[in-house]
């Protein structure tokens, strides 16, 4: 992999620059280190909120205006909010990239946030919230936030609560947007086809002007010990049944992040390689045709958080099934521990993903903003050597110190017959 | 810095080989990744199916990864695993797609199971009745979706049941329940063979190794009473219901999908329908559609269009999910955009702006392996030659404003337009 260079600017900002020259294409981020564990109770949703208010214009870049100029050049532009971070990219053809740096520049502090616009945006968010909670899936992820966090802003989905997004105002979002978008509070991020000095000097002089004093203390409140297990259940039209099986892990820069990791490889297979039907839990829950489909994954987060096992019941095949079967594959971990030939296996695994990965400048740039999100800008590189280390002593170790009753929360997900028959007319 | 044309695929740095059986293997070198993508199709899509039997190529393509005469399930996907290597096959309505990904040092295993799965799978009974089983709970889950059910009510009203688009390439609950592996394995017997197969591969690898491998790998591979691929053709019936609507008491949003009948990819007019489409539905923020329901009115979070260009006569849709109070006006909302659309030219730097848009996003199209193979594969699949993306830019500049307005106007007709609207009961709302 080409070598990193971090910069930090005057201000504050952080600067992560990556040559990368297989296509001439350059994916530009700007990371905010705020999401919606920042959130407080009134406010949930507001981060994401206040990202979709980014896109309606600045006086420089009406809205619009950016949407036409991306695409003219050929690019993609999004943004993600997320628990921990609210993040913008354009990822342009390399000999187009600066429209999008001087866009993030000026929207890092001249957002409009029109009372019009802020209003048209309401019923846009409060819309899809409820496009998600078509799928019932979402009302148990919810439910099962809702009862893992009491305390810490993981409680609450991304999106926000509806009471919240219809109860708050323009200036709720205005407040957040100029608390929270300083260049203390924020990395920029560039990988592709291009020279790291001349890029930085850009960056300099577009970013090295905007003020905004020390990076904001954050709101954030430690989640107390649960002291024990927590079970919820939520019922909904439809006919198929969910069993999710969470388990509270630390932080991703914590040591046993990564041998979690590990864990989840060989119980469940790793991420954007392969398709995983030789995975324990395939083997334990899909070919006994227990379940349609079973997935697991850990969310490389800045507090500590969950590590998820979803499972998609088959028809006549209960809850406690599944939990019976998943337990059991736990339990065996913990007693005979996992063989090289697994340890192997996830490393090479690994070794593919990031190869498949690496072949898009947006991937890298996203793996470069979130290692800048969790507080060590060398994470997303070190990742993969981090993860060779790993020793099947380190799996067992960490199966038995998380996978336990009192760090468990449970959620399952009940169909029930809707009010009227569903029916086409 | 702009792609040089040295570096876009065409007839000069793909290497194409047409094998004695009419596997045709197309190969493009692109050193500077570490992985290579396999990608490619065969003649032996939900065409051939009998309504009866509704999701038949969709479960044998699924199928073919579940046992072989040479390795069994585990041995199948324990190959591919152990080396962090992928390989999946899909079926469409026209054609049996597959794709793939390996480590470069891995194609010879990843073409070998490919292979296998492909001349030499048995459709175990037992593994046949798991994948069954999981397909009826995708279904079961799928029939409570209100954007599913939407796309399901539109087709089921733009085709006549006598049409192949008329069925989801997965089938129903009935149809899938009453398919065996016995029926699957004849199906892949009577269709599934060497002539019409595509299989691109790009990556770390040099042309002449790979090619050798795609012939080592497929070049004996035979079957003399292969079938004809028969026509979708454009139906001659007239939808009847135009406003199909599914009731699915409980949710909280609806959806729409609206279409008529687009043109094929090989339609002289494609590339005119693509812009308009664009204009309509995609460019900025959902096009035209995103900037009127979406950011005026705050009607949908989604509202966007798409066309869908294969080998036969497919829809061209419009698609949004909006509270259930605002269906009628997000209708309105669309309609009169669509009717300016094929009422009026679009503006110069309307049509200037989608130009730029549709020659300006190669670069990142063709970014990845997956990417390439893909344009490479569309190349060869819907004959448009090896140097198509090399003209392509002359192409779309060529394009008039009323070149727009004609194929908007020949397809986008109101009259015909299947307005399909599945969500809560109006009660509910």
């Amino acid at each position: 992999m080409p070598p990193l260079t971090h910069h930090t600017l005057p201000n504050g900002l952080t600067v992560l620059l990556r040559e990368a020259r297989s296509a001439p294409v350059i994916s530009f981020w700007l990371a905010y280190r705020v999401g919606s564990r920042n959130e407080p109770t009134g406010l949930t949703g507001v981060s994401h909120w206040v990202e979709h208010m980014l896109f309606k214009g600045t006086e420089r870049f009406p809205a619009g205006a950016l949407d036409r100029e991306i695409d003219r050049a050929g690019g993609q532009w999004n943004a993600f909010t997320s628990m921990d971070a609210t993040k913008y990219f354009e990822t342009l053809p390399a000999d187009k990239i600066d429209i999008a740096m001087e866009a993030e520049a000026d929207r890092m502090s001249n957002a409009l946030f029109d009372a019009g616009e802020t209003e048209s945006e309401r019923t846009v968010i409060i819309s899809e919230r409820q496009g998600a909670e078509n799928q019932p899936t979402f009302w148990l992820s919810e439910a099962l936030r809702g009862a893992a966090f009491r305390v810490h802003g993981y409680h609450h989905e991304i999106i926000g609560d509806e009471t919240d997004l219809r109860s708050m105002t323009r200036d709720n979002l205005y407040a957040h947007y100029r608390r929270h978008y300083r260049p203390a509070n924020a990395a920029a991020i560039a990988v592709g086809a291009f020279d790291s000095d001349e890029m930085l000097a850009k960056i300099e002089r577009l970013y090295g002007g905007i003020e905004g004093g020390a990076a904001p203390a954050l709101f954030s409140r430690p989640e107390p010990e649960a002291g024990g297990e927590r079970r919820v259940t939520v019922e909904r039209p439809g006919e198929t049944a969910f069993y999710e099986l969470c388990h509270h892990i630390p932080a991703a820069t914590h040591d046993d992040w990564m041998k979690l990791q590990v864990l989840n490889a060989i119980l469940n297979g790793t991420s954007g390689a392969s398709d995983n039907k030789t995975s324990r839990l395939y083997q334990a829950l899909v070919k006994t045709e227990i379940a349609a489909g079973v997935g697991a994954w850990l969310t490389p987060t800045v507090d500590p958080y969950l590590y998820s096992i979803i499972v998609t019941l088959r028809e006549g095949r209960s809850p406690d099934e599944a939990e019976a079967a998943l337990l059991e594959e736990i339990a065996r971990l913990q007693a005979d521990g996992i063989s090289e030939a697994e340890l192997n296996k996830a490393r090479k695994q690994t070794r593919a993903a990031f190869a498949y990965s690496s072949e898009s400048v947006t991937e890298q740039a996203y793996g470069l903003a979130q290692s800048f999100i969790l507080g060590d800008v060398s994470w997303f590189d070190n990742y993969a050597e981090r993860l060779m280390q790993v020793t099947a002593d380190d799996v067992l170790a960490v199966a038995n110190r998380y996978l336990v009753p009192r760090g468990r929360v449970v959620g399952i997900l009940n169909p029930i017959e809707p009010e009227a028959e569903a029916t086409d007319a | 810095m702009t792609t040089s044309q040295a570096s876009i695929p065409n007839s000069g740095n793909i290497q194409r080989a047409e094998l004695g059986n009419g596997v045709v293997v197309l190969v493009y070198e692109n050193p500077a990744v570490q992985s290579v993508n396999v990608m490619g199709s065969l003649q032996a899509g939900s065409i051939y199916e009998s309504p009866e039997k509704s999701g038949m190529a969709s479960l044998a393509a699924g199928a073919l990864m579940t046992g072989t005469t040479g390795r069994d399930f585990d041995a199948i996907h324990g190959a591919l695993e152990d080396v962090g290597a992928d390989l999946g096959f899909r079926g469409h309505v026209h054609k049996l797609g597959f794709s793939g990904k390996a480590l470069a040092e891995d194609l010879s295993l990843l073409l070998d199971v490919a292979k296998d799965a492909l001349c030499h799978p048995v459709f175990p009974a037992e593994h046949v009745d798991r994948l069954r089983g999981e397909r009826l709970t995708w279904l079961q889950y799928s029939a409570f979706d209100t954007r599913y059910r939407a796309a399901k009510a539109m087709r089921e009203a733009l085709y006549p049941e006598s049409h192949p688009y008329y069925y989801g390439t997965y089938g129903d609950a009935d149809s899938v329940a009453a398919i065996s592996a016995a029926d699957l394995r004849r199906f892949h017997a009577a269709h599934v063979g060497p002539r019409g197969m595509i299989l691109v591969i790009v990556g770390a690898v040099k042309a002449s190794d790979a090619l050798n491998l795609a012939a080592a790998a497929f070049g004996d591979w035979r079957r003399e009473d292969q079938p004809a691929t028969p026509q979708a053709n454009v139906p001659a019936e007239e939808p009847t219901d135009l406003r199909p609507t599914v009731s699915l008491p409980g949710k909280t949003q609806s959806d729409i999908c609206m279409g008529v009948i687009g043109p094929a990819r090989a339609a002289s007019d494609y590339l005119a329908a693509q812009l308009a489409n664009s204009v309509l539905g995609v460019f900025g923020m959902m096009g035209r559609i995103g900037k009127s329901v979406r950011e005026e009115k705050g009607l949908a979070y989604y509202a966007y269009s798409q066309l869908g260009g294969g080998h036969g006569p497919d829809p061209w849709t419009v698609s949004a999910g909006v509270n259930p109070d605002n269906v009628e006006l997000a209708i309105a909302s669309i309609m009169e955009e669509i009717e300016r659309l094929t009422t009026e030219t679009v503006k110069d730097e309307d049509l200037a702006d989608n130009q730029s848009y549709f020659t300006g996003r190669m670069p990142l199209r063709l970014e990845s392996n997956e990417g390439i193979a893909s344009h490479i594969h569309s190349m060869e699949s819907f004959a448009l030659g090896l140097d198509y993306l090399a003209i392509y830019a002359d192409m779309v500049y060529s394009l008039g404003k009323e070149d727009l307005l004609r194929a908007a106007r020949r397809y986008l007709k109101p009259e015909r337009m299947v307005v399909a609207v599945a969500g809560p009961e109006p009660d509910e709302a």
